[in-house]
């Protein structure tokens, strides 16, 4: 069977530009998984709509606005909802260090801050996939 | 006889049926990878659809070069039908990479104004999913016909399918589709040319979207006229049989703003209630599922090539090299030992 890791890749929130989405997206194509995209401006309901319909095995959420400690949450708690807690989730943008620990306890594996190689990203990934 | 549907199997297919949308998406990703467990849920599924008379979506192939607006097209669509109340799957399919093997699955971007539904919650009755192609090569993936027959059996009236931006030859929405809708677009004259000896063979509604854009009515008129030649060809045989030969129509969009959307639904409904009033829906399936069947088993024969003693085809290719044997020969002694 030819198994490929699916990741759907999120911007929840009000932000103005996708620049380091797109990147972290290429390189996880590149890195032989199926990205699933869908641009600016994703409400937590849209986004855990497109995870259980793709049937993702990872959610990445980016986020520059500042509204990671609100939208974050939502995000897991409809994950939930839907049955759906074992999709791997992560986040990334701009994510003050201090907000970190608060976002693991909601069930955010991991955060990846400015300047991380997608390399670091991409094995936390392959590393961290829940197979089914 | 079909085998026995396992307790699994009908445990996921019947709640697909109650409406799990976890556990269609579980399906399609089964199906897709050639999950054995997958196969037996889908005939567990249609199986109990079958039997309350509920396999009649009608099948919708979007098809056309990359950036002609298929997927804008079918958002367009997808609002459309669940006007008229019918719930509407969605299979959108764009390419893999063929060196990391990897895919950017975008044409959901494009779909989510109508995956909001009225009041500005989401619509449950529309249900969007994106396949890679890996690695086939005719326009859609591997079980993207079995997906659509999933969605279905699971109660979608219209299962609208999306190929991958195509060129020539990428016909395998033909034999999956019950109306292919292919679309293409003014400025591109130099592709419509190139698109006509095989791609434009299938169309069975043609439209020429972006037709705000300077050229539209030329690109209609070519197209009119290759349908018109087509036509005069077969005429004899049509008049011959009593009924004078019928043009595809040919209609001109703008989906960015909905433009000729309300005369496209029409003319797909049209087509609808001709394929079935006379029983060429029941023909055209069986020779879809035809030819979905070999392309399978041409998958299964070339998965028992893996499975023969190593070296062989490597072997065989050496001696071609060498000038030792010819490709037929190869080919001949490769099918002897997978018969085996």
């Amino acid at each position: 069977m030819d198994r490929k890791i699916r990741v759907l890749v999120a911007k929840p929130g009000l932000d103005g530009h996708d620049r380091g989405a797109k990147v972290v997206a290429r390189a996880m194509r590149d890195a032989g998984m199926e990205v699933i995209y869908t641009g600016l401006r994703q409400t937590p309901e849209q986004i855990v709509q497109a995870a259980v319909q793709e049937d993702v095995d990872v959610l990445a959420m980016s986020i520059l606005s500042g509204a990671h400690n609100h939208l974050f949450p939502r995000v897991m708690e409809l994950l939930a909802d839907k049955g759906a807690s074992d999709v791997l989730v992560v986040g990334g943008g701009v994510i003050p260090e201090d907000d970190i620990p608060f976002l693991e306890s909601k069930g955010i594996a991991a955060v990846f801050g400015p300047g991380t190689p997608t390399s670091a990203t991409i094995e936390f990934i392959k590393a961290n996939v829940k197979r089914r | 006889m079909p085998a026995k549907a396992l307790p699994s199997a009908l445990e996921a297919a019947a709640s697909i049926l109650r409406g799990d949308e976890r556990a269609l998406a579980r399906l399609i990703t089964g199906l897709e990878d050639g999950d054995p467990a997958a196969a037996g849920t889908l005939r567990a599924l249609r199986g109990g659809s079958a039997a309350v008379g509920q396999l009649t979506a009608q099948v919708v192939g979007v098809t056309g070069p990359p950036g002609s607006g298929k997927s804008t097209l079918v958002d367009k669509l997808i609002s459309a039908y669940r006007a008229k109340g019918l719930r509407v799957g969605v299979l959108a399919v764009d390419p893999s990479s063929p060196f990391s093997g990897g895919a950017i699955l975008g044409d959901r971007i494009r779909m989510q104004r109508a995956e909001a539904g009225p009041g500005g919650g989401l619509d449950p009755g529309v249900f969007i999913r994106s396949l890679a192609s890996r690695g086939r090569l005719g326009g859609l993936s591997r079980a993207t016909a079995q997906s659509a027959r999933a969605l279905e059996a699971a109660g979608y009236g219209v299962v609208i399918v999306e190929t991958v931006g195509i060129g020539q030859s990428e016909i395998d929405i033909a034999r999956l589709a019950d109306t292919v809708v292919l679309v293409s677009m003014p400025g591109s004259g130099d592709d419509i040319q190139v698109i006509k000896a095989g791609v434009m063979e299938i169309g069975d509604v043609f439209v020429v979207n972006k037709a705000d854009r300077e050229g539209s009515d030329r690109v209609v008129r070519e197209i009119r006229a290759m349908l018109e030649t087509g036509a005069t060809l077969r005429q004899d045989l049509a008049l011959r049989q009593g009924g004078a030969a019928e043009l595809q129509p040919v209609l001109k969009t703008v989906a960015e703003t909905g433009e000729g959307l309300p005369e496209l639904v029409l003319a797909l409904d049209a087509r609808w209630a001709k394929l079935n009033a006379s029983g060429e829906l029941a023909s055209r399936r069986a020779r879809g599922a035809a030819a979905e069947a070999r392309s399978l088993l041409a998958e299964r024969a070339l998965a028992e090539l893996a499975l023969l003693e190593p070296g062989l085809e490597e072997g065989l290719a050496m001696e071609i090299v060498r000038g030792e044997r010819e490709v037929a020969e190869a080919a001949e002694i490769l099918f002897s030992a997978i018969r085996k």
